[in-house]
């Protein structure tokens, strides 16, 4: 059952070295704060898993803590590249990566079979694409009542999914809204679940039916961390920082500034910190 | 309208935006990558094609942004649409259901039949540059109807042979789509900077149809990195009008200031 946890805690019970993990967030809803509290504690050799390794995975490949990255789209969004997970792919710095690509297809498919419980997903893809021929893991299946040959990936089933979302109610149920991109099948995927929430509210009566409400026996544990998801945005709560997103090109293409900067902004740095990070962006939201 | 910026009043990749604009029409589904098909299915939506829809990958459906959103995901996208859909609804019912009639995609590299890579520079295992990736592009080369490519010439981006094969435009050209099962159209429209290019019907290679005013074919060809084919009757591209460009350019400023004021220097 669900316990409210502070971030430290909650990251600490959940995760392990070696551990198969997706912070997942489409652009929208990126849980930074359960990243860098991952990197505060200092965990090695994770397979890393998501859609569009951003910002956090740049950051957690460059603290050398991925033995593995699973993606379909490793860029800075709306910016470029991820020069932390370039460094790592094209020169083993700060340690050699194992790389599994896929299509946006192929893990939104793989997530939904987790979710479902399936060993694999099928699906019309892949067809001409190179990506087939350097990830072992693009196969084939025919279908038994056609005969057409479609893609078929093994599921995504991560150790352990962290989500950021708009709000829970006291007993835990979690909501979230706006562009949900993959996080309740990243959630319904994983074998425990992390939340960490803008803000807890009495009930949630007066929601609309149709919401998408994660129930609260589906996750872990839920952190309360406002802001945590800078500097992407919260719908409802306050707007993308695409000035931060610009700035991290910079400060990524240099190891040392890299180093100097995570130092500063995240080792020495808490959950407490994400509040006043957001503060300026909440009236634009 | 007048302009100091150009002698023509409009510049290369003003050209290339509007001629973009142009091919889409008020009833296609439009699956939109961001960068410049981004900018051309806007102006579309603000000129002539005012009920297009326009779908982005982070499931946003219909959708009407007041300035061009930065990523796909932006929060705009969703408040202005029709409905916002969950990822693996977005690729599954709706690109893979066949609802897509123009997929608009831009390229790093591109060869002369469609075939686009935005994967890597160099050896897939040993790359020289480690770019972005597919993303949805894969499918969208594959599912969508049929696809737009727009991007601005240069020896480096137009190349004979890509280093690897992110989306599949007509391979090695002829029926080469129809022999790996693939049933859509494919690349059927390449706009560049300086051109309109066609695909030719039966080997599949691009074809240049039209040149943008005051657009040579010396200066198609050198900065294309393979032997270009012109049409027998080759067009010149109608030049932007003032509707279009002053569209284009409001949309542009409207989001360089929105962009530009969500604050500096805090912690990523």
């Amino acid at each position: 059952m669900v316990k409210f946890l502070p971030l430290k805690q909650a990251v600490a019970e959940n995760l392990n070295n070696g551990d198969s993990v997706a912070f997942e967030g489409f652009t929208h809803l990126i849980p930074t704060a359960a990243a860098h509290e991952a990197i505060r504690q200092g965990f090695r050799d994770l397979t890393l898993i998501r859609m569009t390794p951003d910002l956090i995975y740049d950051q957690m490949i460059g603290m050398g803590m991925a033995k593995k990255i699973v993606f379909s789209y490793v860029g800075n969004p709306g910016v470029g590249l991820l020069r932390r997970a370039r460094d790592a792919i094209e020169n083993g710095f700060p340690r050699p990566i194992e790389v599994e690509e896929h299509s946006h297809a192929g893990m939104a498919n793989a997530y939904e079979a987790g979710a479902a419980g399936l060993p694999c997903a099928v699906f019309r893809g892949y067809r001409g694409a190179g990506l087939a021929e350097v990830n072992p893991n693009i196969r084939s299946v025919t279908c038994p009542f056609t005969g057409e040959v479609l893609a078929a990936v093994p599921s995504i089933r991560p150790d352990v999914s962290f989500i950021h979302a708009q709000k829970a109610d006291r007993k835990g149920n979690v909501l979230v809204e706006g562009i949900i991109g993959i996080q309740k099948e990243a959630v319904l995927a994983a074998k425990r679940a992390v939340v960490t929430v803008e803000e807890v509210v009495d009930t949630f009566d007066d929601l609309h039916p149709n919401l998408t409400v994660l129930p609260r026996w589906t996750i872990a544990a839920i952190s309360v961390v406002p802001g945590g998801s800078h500097p992407s945005y919260a719908h409802g709560y306050y707007a993308r920082d695409n000035a931060a997103y610009l700035e991290w090109d910079e400060i990524a293409a240099d190891r040392e500034k890299f180093q100097a900067w995570m130092k500063a902004n995240v080792i020495e740095k808490g959950a407490d910190d994400f509040a006043a990070r957001v503060e300026h962006l909440r009236k634009a939201a | 309208m007048s302009d100091n910026r150009t002698p023509l009043g409009f510049t290369p990749n003003e050209m290339m935006t509007i001629a973009a604009s142009r091919a889409l029409k008020n009833d296609d589904v439009c699956f939109v990558g961001i960068g410049a098909p981004s900018a051309a299915c806007n102006v579309a939506r603000l000129t002539h094609a005012p009920d297009i829809t326009l779908i982005y990958e982070s499931g946003t459906i219909g959708t009407a942004p007041d300035v061009l959103p930065l990523s796909i995901g932006d929060g705009e996208l969703c408040e202005t649409a029709v409905t916002t859909v969950a990822v693996p609804e977005m690729f599954r019912y709706w690109l893979q259901g066949g609802r897509i009639s123009i997929g608009f995609l831009g390229a790093a590299q591109l060869d002369k039949f469609g075939n686009i890579n935005t994967t890597v520079i160099g050896d897939y295992f040993h790359p020289k540059t480690r770019l972005p990736g597919g993303g949805g592009a894969p499918e969208i080369a594959t599912s969508s109807q049929q696809v737009y490519i727009t991007m601005a010439q240069s020896k480096r981006g137009m190349v004979e042979k890509i280093d690897f094969f992110t989306s599949f435009g007509h391979g090695e050209g002829g029926d080469h789509r129809k022999r790996l099962g693939i049933d859509t159209a494919g690349p059927t429209l390449l706009i560049t900077d300086l051109a309109v290019w066609k695909p030719d019907p039966v080997s599949k290679e691009f074809t240049v149809v039209s040149l943008h005013p005051g657009v040579t074919r010396q200066q198609v060809q050198e900065t294309c990195g393979w032997v270009v084919k012109f049409a027998e009757v080759l067009d010149e591209t109608p030049a932007p009008s003032e509707l279009e460009l002053k569209t284009l350019r409001d949309l542009q400023a409207r989001t360089k200031a929105a962009h530009e004021g969500t604050g500096k220097g805090k912690a990523a």
